[in-house]
């Protein structure tokens, strides 16, 4: 990832010490997420439900830090946010077992995954998820030694305040270990490289004014204000 | 201008093509030389080639010439179809790309990139092509085997280990005299599979920049993969794929089976 303008990092203090830049996700893989979309995982246009990982990415201009403001764009009145734990990869993971997954990690943090509300998961919908800011992540990198199971933290969300949705990672389809095997089958993940496990469905959404706090167990809090755009 | 970056004995070098000697034609064989930034001239196989320029977001576009898009039975969209692709997927000229064993269909598809040069937001079409850097060619394979329906193209068919290949030369915008009419073409084995025109874009290149630049600030490094005209073919471990287009060069790329990736 080229430095310079765009460019968000995170220093922590464990190998490889900083984000890369690349931050992927996981759609759908969370139990409630799914269960969102009921029977229409088996009609047109999806036909089936998701065999591989359902992933996206979001690029450097996403990227914000705690405390960034999200910005809502005209003609919008509310953004999903999409609650997740993230893990930082520590290094190259190409092909890794599941049993040996975890080695690869080398710490955690909250991701907010920020979208326009969009009813369809047909197409890629970076309009929708791509936009500057929509990626605050944070607050720090907590070390893989300081969290005894990824497989069991509590996620809350927060609007202005008041507790809008809990999950749990215990409820991911693919918990960390099993999605990081299935992802670096196919792409290499590089020290650095963050990838979000997937939040939980429905998303709470947010309009101008509100404040979103996400609390993730040892991890602490990631807190953004939103506000309309100036036309 | 028209710069590389290669590897070549311990350091990864700016490079340039190599002034041809007196005594050789444009024709000749030796036309891929290159001259390192400290200048030395070497062998275009005896470096090894990256992408030609340190790639920030790569952005790509599904079904953006219509002969393509009637070829694989999709109607119009109402927006660009767009998608985005991970550095590790990145390749640079020369290289080699794994074909899965067991799949069916494989194919390369030979796209003009557009490299930005200066920040982007909110940018008019009138405006787009002053925040252009340059060009080069790009090679963005899928495999279609593993295409589902939930944010298709999904990573696992389109971004693979190596399978965007870039390059073999960054070429500056003001040697590109006219992006919108540019020819493109595959060769597998030497043998042509796949002819078009950027004056065949759905959405040409400055509507791009604009459409994007609405949405997301576009930064120096960030490259657009603009699409691919219609003529994509399966490719088989030992296929040597090059990609053309007109002043960009072109692009090589070698097909390797399973069993050289260790698996």
């Amino acid at each position: 990832m080229q430095a310079g303008a765009g460019c968000f990092s995170i220093p922590f203090d464990v190998p490889p010490y900083r984000l890369s830049g690349a931050v992927y996700g996981a759609l759908l893989n969370h139990r409630s997420a799914l269960a969102v979309l009921g029977d229409a995982v088996f009609r047109p246009p999806y036909d089936a439900p998701p065999h591989a990982p359902v992933l996206f990415i979001k690029p450097r201009n996403t990227l914000a830090a705690s405390g960034s403001v999200v910005m809502i764009p005209a003609g919008t009145s509310e953004l999903e946010v999409g609650a997740s734990l993230g893990l930082v990869i520590g290094r190259t993971a190409c092909r890794v077992s599941e049993s040996r997954a975890l080695d690869y990690v080398a710490g955690y943090l909250i991701v907010a995954d920020v979208s326009i509300p969009h009813s369809n998961y047909h197409r890629p919908s970076v309009r929708f998820k791509a936009r500057d800011g929509y990626c605050p992540l944070g607050p720090a990198v907590t070390a893989r030694a300081a969290v005894a199971n990824p497989d069991a933290l509590a996620i809350r969300t927060y609007l202005d305040g008041a507790l809008m949705q809990t999950a749990s990672t215990a409820d991911l389809i693919r918990p960390a270990a099993r999605l990081l095997a299935d992802v670096t089958d196919f792409m290499t993940l590089a020290p650095g490289d963050v990838l979000a496990l997937g939040a939980a469905g429905p998303a709470p959404r947010v309009s101008s004014g509100g404040i979103v706090t996400i609390e993730i167990d040892g991890l602490g809090s990631l807190r953004n204000p939103f506000m309309e755009a100036p036309a | 201008m028209m710069r590389a970056r290669v590897a070549y004995a311990g350091a990864i070098h700016d490079a340039t093509p190599a002034p041809l000697p007196q005594s050789q034609s444009s024709q000749s064989p030796g036309h891929e030389d290159l001259q390192l930034a400290d200048g030395r001239v070497v062998a275009a196989e005896d470096v090894v080639w990256l992408p030609p320029f340190e790639p920030g977001t790569v952005i790509a576009l599904g079904l953006n010439y219509a002969d393509h898009a009637k070829e694989l039975a999709f109607k119009a969209q109402d927006e660009p179809l767009v998608f985005l692709k991970g550095p590790g997927t990145l390749l640079g000229h020369r290289g080699v790309t794994r074909r899965p064993s067991g799949v069916k269909f494989m194919h390369y598809e030979c796209e003009l990139a557009v490299v930005i040069g200066r920040t982007a937001k909110q940018v008019a079409r009138s405006q787009a092509l002053a925040h252009v850097a340059g060009y080069c060619i790009a090679n963005d394979y899928a495999v279609r085997d593993y295409l589902e329906n939930w944010y298709r193209p999904n990573l696992r068919a389109k971004n693979r280990d190596g399978a965007t290949v870039l390059g073999p030369w960054f070429v500056d915008a003001a040697d590109v005299a006219d992006a919108g009419n540019l020819g493109l073409r595959t060769f597998v084995n030497g043998n042509l599979t796949q002819s078009g025109n950027t004056r065949d874009l759905i959405v040409d290149v400055p509507s791009l920049i604009e459409y994007l630049s609405a949405f997301m600030t576009l930064s120096p490094g960030d490259v657009i993969l603009t699409g691919t005209p219609e003529g994509v073919v399966n490719v088989m471990p030992g296929d040597v794929v090059t990609s053309e287009i007109d002043g960009l060069g072109r692009l090589v790329n070698t097909i390797a089976a399973d069993d050289e990736f260790g698996r």
